[in-house]
């Protein structure tokens, strides 16, 4: 049985052992998105360059961005873009879309539109057949509605 | 006529610059309200279509796009001695369909989008829409605000990041981006009185109706242009 | 059944780069987002679109909270043949929903 001295004591050595404060959503999320990274590109290089990411710089509403991605590729079965991510920094998770793509496909091009809660990164990274894997990214700005109503009918 | 009630107030938009929410929107928004196969409003219209012909529409007024062409534009009207909107025309033979649903927004769209590209009439009767336009220019709510503080002084000047556009009903019901989905002139309104902490008036209140007359009446000779979209 | 709209072109020429368009009618409930209460609202959302052209698959896309509610999603595919591509959307708490359209390939 220890005595409560004694007990405070201890805990004054706990408390300064732990002392670093968790981490923050920023770098949660940093993290996250990292790790998403990583679970497509494995230890990959990823490189800049054949991707164009489309989206608008200033966003009116964050509820719908629209948002293509280009990857330039003759999409011949020797050289073609297998897959298309999709991800973001500052959402509560990662992930937009990943598609699929080949040698049918013709084209390396999908547009859709997405959800970007805040201001930060949005990344785009394809994947080709040979396993290489390139990337465009844009940094955009997230306004919010100046009168939120909060589902208001 | 009773044109002498623009002239009246200094502060008053000049007709030949007013211009439609759709001015003050990205390229990229404006693209998606322009987009008539995968426009975010297209499953509305089609669903509003369907239900034309579901509900009896059809029985009576045939083709909507020949019958139904021009009459959004020309909304508030007088019916039976009545101001009435749209919406609350739409449902006269279905008064089941409540304001805000589903079905009722997706037929109003359906028959808004019959007055595409048509000049706006201003149909109200001059009492309410003098009525409106006292209740525009009122200050209300805990900020003290009228509706002409934002949209008549200062639009085009930003609010929180977002440009203040000149509040014309060109466009509605609007598939709204902040809504992830299509809603009324009237929710609108609910909107902006709540942002205003001003009282809030239930859909159907006739203070709303005559404002909308007034503001349809503002915005005479502008293009209608609904469904439209907006952030 | 949810609405959905496919865009495809009816005739293209054989060999020719077309672009499909589709759009569901879907919310996409984040699963993030909570009631006035404070309740957290479940997650309802697409999962995934599978295009397949007679037969072949020629099209995959898995789709995250992120997409926006009524999701579009526009891609392309080479007119080899006529027939008919169909598209099948997956989602949770059972959603399935499939659309067919023609194509003629000269």
């Amino acid at each position: 049985m220890i005595s409560r001295r004694a007990f405070l004591f201890l805990s004054f050595f706990a408390g300064t052992a732990r002392a670093q404060l968790p981490a923050n959503i920023a770098e949660i999320r940093k993290a996250q998105l990292q790790a998403a990274i990583n679970k497509v590109v494995g230890g990959a290089q990823v490189r800049q360059g054949k991707v164009k990411l489309d989206i608008p710089p200033l966003i009116d509403n964050g509820n719908a961005v629209p948002v293509t991605v280009e990857v330039e590729s003759p999409m011949t079965q020797a050289d073609h873009v297998k897959a298309i991510h999709l991800f973001t920094e500052r959402n509560p998770q990662p992930y937009v879309f990943t598609a699929h793509l080949g040698p049918r496909s013709g084209k390396a091009r999908i547009a859709t539109r997405a959800r970007i809660g805040d201001s930060g990164e949005v990344i785009a990274i394809a994947q080709m057949a040979d396993g290489s894997f390139w990337q465009d990214s844009v940094r955009v700005i997230v306004t919010l509605s100046a009168c939120l109503e909060e589902g208001l009918i | 006529m009773w044109l002498a009630l623009g002239s009246a107030v200094a502060a008053e938009i000049p007709l030949p610059e007013r211009k439609s929410g759709y001015e003050f929107m990205s390229r990229e928004t404006k693209a998606m309200q322009d987009d008539e196969v995968t426009g975010p409003a297209v499953l509305t219209l089609l669903d509003g279509e369907a239900l034309w012909g579901k509900l009896g529409c059809q029985g009576c007024h045939k083709d909507a796009a020949a019958s139904m062409k021009g009459v959004a534009a020309r909304y508030p009207a007088m019916v039976g001695g009545k101001l009435t909107t749209l919406e609350q025309q739409v449902r006269h033979r279905n008064p089941e369909l409540r304001y805000e649903s589903r079905e009722l927004l997706a037929l109003t769209a359906f028959v808004a989008k019959q007055s595409r590209g048509m000049p706006i009439e201003a149909s109200g009767s001059k009492p309410n829409v003098e009525a409106g336009r006292a209740f525009f220019h009122q200050r209300q709510g805990q900020l003290n605000l009228a509706c002409a503080s934002c949209h008549d002084d200062n639009w085009g000047k930003k609010l929180g990041g977002t440009p203040i556009p000149q509040a014309h009903p060109t466009g509605y019901p609007i598939y709204r981006l902040e809504w992830q989905g299509v809603g009324s002139f009237t929710r609108r309104l609910r909107n902006c009185l709540t942002g205003m902490r001003a009282e809030l008036l239930p859909h159907g209140a006739p203070e709303l109706v005559d404002l909308e007359a007034y503001l349809m009446w503002r915005a005479r000779g502008m293009k209608m242009e609904a469904p439209a979209v907006r952030p | 059944m949810a609405r959905v709209v496919v865009n495809v072109p009816a005739e293209a020429k054989k060999g020719e780069v077309i672009e499909i368009r589709t759009l569901a009618g879907h919310p996409m409930e984040t699963g993030f987002r909570r009631t006035q209460l404070g309740e957290l609202i479940p997650r309802d959302i697409i999962r995934s679109l599978v295009c397949t052209y007679n037969g072949v698959e020629i099209f995959r896309a898995e789709l995250h909270p992120a997409i926006a509610a009524n999701p579009l999603l526009t891609f392309t595919t080479v007119a080899t043949e006529s027939g008919t591509l169909e598209f099948r959307w997956t989602g949770d708490n059972g959603f399935s929903v499939t659309e067919k359209a023609s194509i003629k390939v000269v």
